[in-house]
């Protein structure tokens, strides 16, 4: 299949058909809902699930219905919404059931609006509901990676049966660019395994099923706990994605930053380099895990005098940053969080006005 | 001659952690011996809510998931969308239904999910230590209404099985007891006929089971027995409200 020009909230939606998810729940939110919109017309030619739920937390937790009888399922919803979601969250990455979380960011907090920002990062990596739990936080910075992310995020929560998100931007939404889907699923959808509630018969098994989350025992719940850490550890081993630009160049400044802002600073990297300036991008695509180990070698380079978290929030990624760089070197925050994305003068003037 | 009461299949062999007198017990036993009559139990999955049923799945011998605080609507919305061949029934009290978990029993109710849900209305918060629920009556003294319910600051109790039946959407809607021997033949065919609509795919079926709680009612278990004949079927008449047959609105018996 060839390239086709798709709007991103659309793609996604697609992407996820291809992944073999006919299961989608969820309730409009602004810059996401053309992602319902296209599910509502597509599923039901499929023979799959669309129901636009009351709510996001009833949506979080059909999600949780869904996932825990072993169906590929998927919401998509923005900030506010994955608010609601988030003890839902925390419930189905207690109860370790797979499912994929889109999340399209809009400012916040509060309503805030709707333009594209990074500002739930926190949310995303750090929790946001309840609890000692993470999600898988996949970050795409076009539409064509959003759709090769969302085809790999099913097999990925089913792998580490472990909610997965993806954190994108109001912009990756909605920006309309060439993508091509996949042409192989990488892991079909399967009913075959033991741990589902999906009904005895279905298992053909005399042994039932319980999906929960409630511990009370204290030796059960820490044993619980230790086993999430373990599978969490698992994944900060093995799990690690991140793209460099311009990394094998003695740059003075090194910039972090992900999704659509990553797009934007690849301009500006470009745009210095014309004027003599070197400066590495490292662009994280797994946000939980974060890519600590590649940061921490790359500010400790003797050339590098600066390490700049550029996010379109007020400084959250940069707390991660600056715990993977240990003080090898200064580490600054760049940022705006109204809805406007910075440009590429805007960035350059920044840097060559840093004191280095 | 051959045993006559038996364990339900569909009852596992645990003791249940209720206290002594409480009603939950004879209702888990309705619902084990609908589901073995109906021969279900191999497709069946119930969900758990949070209230002193959170351990209800220890009490069943099929699958169970356990859903948040008055999510379990949403939760077997989730599972018979994507397995409309399984029976998924919710078990839930009054504080879990009709307080956190308002928006999801009406909605689940008034997109005529077919789905069977259980609903204790035993007046009170069980679990957390008899709090005030959206059920307690009029004066009704609890841990959060120490003078007793003040209906000018808190309302009136709600009367969940005639505000669902107000719905258009076709569902059966029946609220039964379980505080005699009676009652609880009547209960049992209500349960068994919920669950009958929902294996012929008809519609959403709801059966309020008025309950007791004698610890935090603060009463003796026989003492609770009379108090919710007195007290709250007058308030919380028995009967069948909606059938998928009868219109929707308050046509009720
Ligand atoms: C989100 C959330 N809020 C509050 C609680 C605490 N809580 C647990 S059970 C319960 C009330 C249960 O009462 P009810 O539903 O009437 O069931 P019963 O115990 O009487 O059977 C509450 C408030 C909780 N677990 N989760
Ligand atoms: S507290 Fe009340 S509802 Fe809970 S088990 Fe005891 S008697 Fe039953």
């Amino acid at each position: 299949m060839g390239k086709v020009l798709m709007k991103g909230n659309e793609a996604i939606a697609e992407a996820a058909i291809r992944a073999g998810c006919l299961n989608y729940f969820a309730y409009p939110i602004t810059p996401q809902s053309e992602v319902a919109e296209y599910m509502a017309r597509k599923l039901p030619e499929k023979g799959g699930v669309f129901l636009q739920g009351e709510s996001e937390i009833a949506v979080g937790y059909m999600v949780f219905g869904a996932a825990g009888c072993g169906e590929r399922v998927m919401t998509t919803s923005s900030g506010p919404g994955i608010s609601l979601m988030s003890e839902a969250l925390s419930f189905i990455a207690c109860a370790q059931l797979p499912a994929v979380f889109v999340n399209i960011m809009r400012t916040g907090p509060g309503l805030g609006g709707i333009l594209p920002s990074q500002a739930d990062y926190f949310q995303a990596t750090k929790g946001g509901g309840h609890g000692d739990y993470r999600l898988i936080v996949l970050a795409p910075s076009s539409v064509q990676e959003a759709v090769e992310m969302v085809m790999m995020a099913f097999p990925l929560s089913e792998k580490y049966r472990n909610p997965v998100m993806i954190l994108g931007d109001g912009l990756i939404g909605q920006m309309m660019e060439p993508v091509e889907f996949p042409e192989n699923l990488i892991v079909k959808p399967t009913r075959k395994n033991k741990w589902a509630a999906n009904g005895m018969d279905t298992r053909k098994s005399k042994k039932r099923n319980i999906v929960k989350s409630l511990i009370l025992d204290p030796e059960t719940m820490n044993t619980h706990n230790l086993l999430l850490k373990e599978k969490y550890d698992q994944i900060r081993k093995k799990e690690v994605r991140f793209e460099t630009y311009n990394m094998t160049k003695p740059y003075k400044v090194l910039i972090v930053s992900y999704g659509t802002m990553a797009r934007v600073c690849k301009t500006a990297v470009d745009l210095l380099k014309e004027e003599g300036i070197e400066v590495g991008l490292l662009r994280p695509k797994t946000l939980f895990p974060f890519p600590e180990k590649k940061i921490r070698e790359a500010a400790a380079k003797a050339h590098c005098k600066m390490v700049l978290s550029i996010e379109m929030s007020m400084g959250q990624m940069v707390e991660d940053v600056e715990r993977s760089v240990q003080g090898k070197c200064p580490v600054r925050w760049y940022g705006k969080c109204g809805g406007e994305i910075p440009p590429p003068k805007e960035l350059m003037e920044m840097i060559k006005g840093l004191k280095l | 001659m051959g045993k006559t009461f038996t364990r339900p299949v569909a009852l596992s062999e645990k003791d249940t952690h209720y206290c002594p007198g409480c009603t939950h017990g004879i209702v888990h036993r309705l619902v084990a011996e609908v589901i073995d009559e109906l021969g279900i139990r191999g497709k069946t999955i119930g969900v758990a809510p949070v209230g002193c049923a959170v351990l209800a799945y220890n009490y069943f011998s099929f699958d169970f998931m356990e859903a948040a605080h008055g999510r379990a609507p949403a939760v077997a919305t989730g599972i018979k969308r994507v397995r409309p061949d399984l029976m998924v029934f919710t078990y839930q009290g009054d504080g879990d239904l009709a307080s956190i978990g308002t928006a999801e029993i009406i909605h689940a109710a008034n997109r005529g999910e077919k789905i069977t849900t259980i609903f204790i209305n035993n007046a009170v918060y069980g679990m957390t230590g008899g709090q005030m629920a959206p059920t307690t009556m009029p004066g009704q003294k609890t841990t959060t209404t120490p003078f007793g319910r003040d209906v000018e600051q808190t309302g009136m109790p709600m009367k969940m099985a005639e505000l669902l039946s107000a719905l258009m959407t076709p569902a059966y809607i029946t609220r039964q007891t379980v505080i005699s021997p009676k009652y609880v033949i009547k209960a049992k065919k209500a349960i068994k006929k919920a669950f009958e609509y929902q294996c012929e795919g008809r519609c959403f079926s709801l059966v309020e089971v008025i309950s007791t709680c004698p610890t935090n009612w603060g009463m003796t278990p026989v003492e609770a027995l009379s108090w919710a004949e007195t007290t709250l079927l007058p308030y919380y008449p028995l009967g069948e409200f909606k059938t998928p047959d009868s219109q929707g609105g308050n046509d009720a018996a």
